[in-house]
């Protein structure tokens, strides 16, 4: 069974254990240039531990939004809350996946995961040797030493995703961040990071266009309709991930809510 | 390059113009033009004169002094206006104009402001270098791909870092901006010392061609074509080395 529930701060699902939300956001308009409305009062409220996509055509500011989290855009009105604090700018309890990677070419794999923990200013031993954990954990041991440009996309966006997690934030933010790569090494990717999250206790916000990956991956769906971009529908899938994750992709639970998405989204696509 | 499918090294081609050159030169139809034998005969008794030791270290000096400011001015530019959208209103225009103007007709001017020495020299070597690598430079932090900027933004990095990861992401251009400098420069170099023509080598190109020495005329010609073709591969190595390292920028 699906529990589809409108946009309502406080709605949680029956039977799951009520989680207390890290990042809020109130009020949210965004308009640029003074003419294009991108965002139009958006109030979410992203539950801690829990992966949140947020689905909708193109257009429809689901990357200004995750931009705004990040602190990188400043919203036209309204303010995000990350942990009860507003957020006034990147923060160290976030971190950020590039749709396209944003790895620096002239640094080595190893280099680039322990980036952010070099910003923080931590000695060279302690973030090569958390860097390493991370690289393992993705699954590049043996690539530390290798150039950005002598990977594929896919090996490429794991190594993003080592550096936003060696930073150890509460909250990730994903840009998109498997829509550069081909499919099969999507679907691993995937399949991986469902893997990651039984490991990490972390808060992910995912951007996607894919509504098969956001009724893969999420907890909670946040449907956005375009022009200006609002908050349609809000939906949490009951899908179990436990074991076999190509199971999931078979569930009737998967395949239904994949195609009431479909129908509810298509009139946007005309 | 082949040729009926035979492979013919590259080096054959400036073998054929020279044996044209011995020919031409062997029928003594023009005493402008020497045999190249002679030439490279000339060469030897070239480098081997004090004049020649004395003109090479002073040409040297100078087109070094001017490359290196054209390199410091020329990348602070290029940042500037490639940073500050007002500074690059403001200056991309000239920029152009001294990058596309017959800066030969400045020299002159040059030399009435910094007197027949060194110093025009070095300001005509400037002249010539600075723009290229301004403009090149303009473009490549210009092309710095947003999302890089973003993550460096986003994992809290400060004003200085940023700007260091600007300028290694804009060092492919950067570079091929010097490269091309270098060569302008040479230009510059030869040109103010032939107009100043009383140092360096412009002074022995004057006394070559004053006493019809044609082949340590030509001989001289040549080094300084060899010079210029060096330093500009030596760059270009260099080059190769970075865009292998940025050849994917994302």
């Amino acid at each position: 069974m699906n529990a589809i529930a409108q946009a309502e701060p406080s709605a949680t699902v029956a039977g799951s254990a009520p989680a207390t939300p890290i990042v809020r956001t109130r009020g949210i308009h965004k308009v640029y240039g003074g003419t294009v409305h991108a965002l139009k009062d958006i109030n979410l409220e992203f539950k801690r531990g829990e992966l949140t996509s947020l689905l909708g055509p193109s257009g429809c500011g689901k990357t200004t939004l995750l931009k705004i989290i990040a602190g990188l855009l400043e919203p036209t009105e309204g303010e995000v809350e990350v942990n009860g604090k507003p957020v006034t700018g990147p923060g160290p309890e976030r971190a950020f996946v590039f749709q396209d990677f944003a790895l620096m070419p002239w640094a080595t794999v190893l280099r680039n995961a322990a980036f952010g923990l070099e910003l923080q200013g931590v000695n060279r031993s302690e973030r090569e040797e958390r860097a390493r954990h991370y690289v393992n954990e993705v699954g590049l041991s043996g690539f530390e030493d290798k150039y950005p440009h002598e990977l594929s996309g896919g090996m490429r966006q794991r190594v993003g995703l080592a550096r936003a997690l060696a930073v150890d934030a509460d909250v990730l933010l994903m840009d998109e961040p498997f829509s550069a790569v081909d499919e099969q090494t999507r679907r691993k990717f995937q399949e991986d990071l469902i893997h990651l999250r039984e490991r990490e206790n972390k808060t992910f916000i995912l951007v996607t266009h894919s509504i098969e990956e956001a009724v893969y991956l999420s907890d909670r769906i946040v449907l956005l309709s375009p022009r200006p971009g609002r908050v349609g529908q809000v939906i949490d899938p009951e899908i179990e991930r436990k074991g076999d994750p190509d199971a999931i992709r078979r569930a009737p639970e998967y395949l239904d809510l994949t195609d009431e998405i479909w129908r509810g989204l298509r009139e946007y696509v005309e | 390059m082949y040729i009926r499918g035979i492979y013919v090294p590259q080096f054959v081609a400036l073998l054929f113009w020279v044996v044209v050159w011995e020919i031409v030169g062997q029928f003594e139809l023009l005493m402008l033009f020497p045999p190249f034998s002679e030439v490279v005969v000339a060469i030897g008794d070239v480098v081997t004169s004090p004049s020649f030791v004395d003109a090479a270290a002073l040409t040297a000096y100078c087109y070094l002094a001017g490359l290196f400011l054209a390199v410091v001015v020329g990348i602070s530019l290029g940042l500037l206006m490639g940073l500050v959208p007002a500074a690059d209103k403001l200056l991309n225009m000239w920029i152009n104009i001294f990058l596309s103007a017959p800066l030969s007709a400045l020299v002159p001017v040059i030399m009435i402001l910094f007197g027949m020495g060194q110093p025009t020299v070095i300001v005509t070597v400037f002249m010539f270098a600075v723009w290229i690598i301004a403009l090149d430079a303009r473009a490549g932090v210009q092309h710095v791909s947003t999302s890089l900027k973003e993550m460096a933004l986003s994992f809290g990095a400060s004003r200085t870092q940023r700007l260091k990861i600007i300028l290694l992401s804009a060092l492919p251009e950067i570079l091929a901006g010097i490269r091309l400098g270098v060569i302008r420069g040479v230009k510059g170099v030869v040109i103010g010392q032939l107009l100043v023509s009383i140092i360096g080598v412009g002074a022995l190109f004057s006394l070559y061609s004053q006493n019809f020495l044609m082949g340590h005329f030509w001989a001289l010609i040549l080094i300084l074509f060899a010079f210029a073709l060096s330093l500009a591969e030596l760059i270009g190595r260099l080059e190769q080395r970075v865009e292998y390292y940025a050849g994917a920028r994302h």
